[in-house]
């Protein structure tokens, strides 16, 4: 079995624990989340074996490098990411509803990974630009904050419902957590996530420095993890201000999230970029 | 002091303009949104294009606002100033009001404050409160003390940890005063420009950014090789460049540079950057043809490498190779220089243009020899840099990570338990005071409480 084959079986499996999640939450069971969350585990299981299974095929290929150096690669290590930061959530503080509105995410970063035909899955050997150990730590400090930020989407958006929510506690969104605690826990992981968005912007600075000469540029991706981190920042400062706890700080959750997506995957849609990592002529 | 400030309502108002957090929010965001346009406008290229792309009222209107190079306009660093003033006078004024709490001449423990705003919890076990207040000493370390409450008299443990992470964000704040610091120093005191310099030959002088403006060096480097290597695959996989850094003519440091892997001299770093290729000097393959009989023969020659020509057309020896030659006014490039040598008649020196291959047959000799294929060497493309606030942006990084890590993850706790007897049992009343991440604080107190229960 190769890696590209396990993790598209990789795919069905978080697919299968989003669902499990999400029918314990609508049918009011708790069987379905608790075989979900042993159905996360073997996926991240599963997800990390082929993160290593791939990284033995490009030393067989001859062209050895950790698995962190293209779309594809990236997107199967924040799936990985995204379920670790669940599973622990979980572990901790129990509360399964949460899964219902995170492991979908895990599920899409790797169908989108696996399906999409816009997304090469060949191990391919690194240009000489990517040559660096800055940018696997990179990688891994980026996608660990993105993952944070993804989890901490999942809790605004729960959070936002709940906000408005009137009816019963037995209803479909009266069974969320309590709105205190879903604010605390989406402001940890804010703060876990900011924490390594900084990191990763500044082992991409470095990285960069090393390569080119010039630790900031003001290219377009640099710019918009900027423009994430901003919004990350106005965020934790928000919570100082009369006015602004509470749903503002969702509603800025949200945009910070669709920054990331953006920085990720819209940059390339801006025009006039220098090719990543390629070496001009 | 106080009083100074009090009586000056400009200078108050000033401060306090400074030190809010509105403003923090409002900057923060408008940098945000601004930093768009740059990434929506691409930065930094020919007016000309810019005026073909928007036309002409928008490259007007564009212009006005810098919008073609919106990061360095007056505006946007306009924005960054107000930040970094913002950020040291909020700092400076917070900072003056928990210094006390971080660093108090005596700590002050008030049994009220942490039963009004505390995290409660409360618990009866058997045991006399003598034994539970040992072992509670115990299980809290070397930082819990004994304590005797003011209102009652009654002994009770005080106990807490962290103060000093909050002076965390301060230093996260610091960081960034840091690289805005760092930033200025690069833009004012360095440089950044690119140079070509051919295999063999050595260069002084940079270009800088995309304009026309120059610099010179201390020193020049010469490019004694360069080298592509490739993947089976056709990728390229590694460039690389042997450099010799040459000071009054003397070579002083040789050195390979590769991409990522940059060669500091003087403060000066060189990276590679890209690669070029140019005729080569030293060898090329000639055709010569012959006047009489119209065929043509192939041969690759060596400078300073003299052949005999077939049919009897005499020698030709290749002299040297020159990077421009001139005839008749005008400029015809890089060209070989040779010297033919017929079997019979005096010798003729010949000019071989690279780019002109018919030139020799104007000369309407017995041969004539043009270049058939000229052998390549490369041009290293280097970038050289001078940042003297590099170390400046770095140290900020590093207090950036520490400052955040502390913030986020140390918290300023504080512990404080009364306990009693309560009908041959032990009463527990506990309270907890976190700065940050009540939850966690919850959570602790809860299993603090179950192990002295147990205990
Ligand atoms: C890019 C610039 C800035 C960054 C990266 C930054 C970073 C931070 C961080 C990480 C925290 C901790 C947040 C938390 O406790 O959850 C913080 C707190 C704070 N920041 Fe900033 N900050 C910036 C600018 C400013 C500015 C300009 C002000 C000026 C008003 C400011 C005022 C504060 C205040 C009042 C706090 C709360 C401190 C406390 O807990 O006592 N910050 N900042």
């Amino acid at each position: 079995m190769n890696s590209s084959l396990l993790l598209s079986i990789v795919t069905f499996v978080y697919a299968a624990s989003a669902v499990l999640y999400i029918a314990s939450w609508v049918f009011k069971k708790s069987f379905p989340a608790a075989l979900g969350r042993w159905v996360a585990l073997a996926g991240l299981i599963g997800n990390m074996t082929g993160i290593g299974l791939r990284w033995i095929e490009s030393y067989q290929m001859g062209i050895g490098h950790a698995p962190l150096s293209n779309l594809y690669e990236s997107l199967v290590f924040y799936s990985a990411v995204i379920a670790i930061v669940y599973l622990v959530i979980e572990w901790r503080y129990a509360m399964p509803t949460i899964g219902a509105f995170v492991m979908p995410l895990a599920f899409l970063a790797m169908a989108y990974a696996s399906l999409s035909p816009n997304v090469n899955d060949r191990i391919q050997p690194l240009l000489p630009a990517l040559k660096s150990n800055w940018l696997i730590a990179h990688v891994i400090t980026c996608f660990i904050g993105y993952a944070a930020f993804a989890v901490s989407f999942g809790l605004s958006i729960m959070y936002v419902l709940k906000a408005r929510h009137t009816g019963d506690a037995q209803s479909l969104i009266g069974r969320f957590p309590d709105i205190r605690v879903l604010d605390e826990l989406n402001h940890q992981m804010i703060m876990f996530g900011f924490l390594f968005l900084t990191a990763g912007i500044i082992t991409g600075s470095v990285w960069a420095n090393s390569a080119w000469g010039r630790y900031w540029g003001w290219d377009p991706k640099e710019t918009w993890s900027l423009i994430t981190w901003f919004i990350y920042a106005t965020l934790l400062h928000a919570r100082f201000m009369r006015g602004w706890q509470g749903k503002r700080i969702a509603y800025l959750s949200m945009a910070g999230f669709a920054a990331v997506l953006f920085t990720y995957f819209g940059v390339n849609l801006l025009p006039g970029l220098h090719s990543y990592g390629a070496m001009g002529q | 002091m106080a009083d100074i400030r009090t009586s000056n309502g400009i200078w108050h108002e000033i401060v306090s303009f400074f030190s809010s957090v509105r403003l923090t929010i409002v900057l923060l965001l408008s940098l945000a949104v601004t930093s768009i346009i740059g990434t929506v406008i691409p930065q930094n290229a020919a007016p000309a294009r810019y005026f073909m792309q928007y036309g002409e009222f928008w490259f007007r209107i564009f212009s006005v606002f810098d919008f073609f190079d919106m990061y360095h306009s007056w505006w946007f660093q306009t924005m960054l100033i107000l930040l970094a003033i913002n950020i040291v006078v909020c700092s400076i004024e917070r900072l003056r009001a928990t210094w006390t709490v971080i660093f108090p001449h005596r700590v002050n423990i008030q049994s009220e404050r942490f039963r009004k705003s505390g995290i409660a919890v409360s618990r009866t076990f058997p045991g006399t409160p003598d034994q539970a207040r040992e072992a509670l000493m115990q299980l809290l370390g070397k930082q819990a003390q004994l304590h005797t409450a003011s209102e009652n008299g009654k002994p009770a443990v005080f106990w807490e940890t962290g103060r000093k992470s909050r002076l965390g964000v301060y230093v996260v704040h610091l960081s960034v005063v840091l690289l805005l610091i760092g930033g200025l120093m690069g833009s004012m005191w360095g440089f950044d420009g690119s140079v070509t310099i051919p295999e063999g030959e050595r260069a002084d002088t940079i270009q800088l950014g995309t304009g026309n403006a120059r610099h010179r060096l201390d020193f020049a480097i010469r490019c004694d090789d360069f080298q592509i290597r490739f993947y089976e695959n056709g990728m390229p996989s590694e460039y690389r460049s042997t450099l010799t850094i040459i000071e009054k003519d003397q070579p002083v440091l040789t050195r390979d540079i590769l991409v990522n892997d940059p060669l500091t001299y003087k403060g000066v770093t060189i990276y590679q950057a890209s690669y070029g290729t140019l005729p080569s000097k030293n060898k090329a393959v000639f055709e010569f043809t012959s006047r009489d009989s119209g065929m043509v023969y192939r041969q690759a020659v060596d400078v300073g490498q003299t052949i005999t020509l077939p049919e009897n057309l005499g020698t030709f020896t290749l002299k040297e190779f020159v990077p421009s030659y001139r005839f008749k006014g005008h400029d015809l490039g890089e060209t070989f220089l040779g010297v033919h040598a017929p079997s019979e008649g005096g010798a003729i020196e010949i000019a071989v243009p690279v780019q002109f291959p018919s030139f020799d047959k104007m000369r309407k000799g017995i041969v004539a020899v043009s270049v058939g294929e000229a052998q390549t060497r490369y041009a290293t493309g280097l970038q050289v840099t001078y940042d003297p606030g590099v170390w400046v942006v770095y140290t900020g990084f590093l207090l950036m990570i520490a400052g955040c890590y502390i913030t986020f993850f140390r918290s300023h706790k504080q512990v404080y338990a009364e306990i009693h007897a309560s009908d041959g049992n032990t009463r527990l009343e506990m309270y907890g005071i976190a700065n940050r991440n009540r939850l966690g604080m919850e959570r602790w107190l809860e299993r603090l409480s179950d192990r002295l229960a147990v205990h």
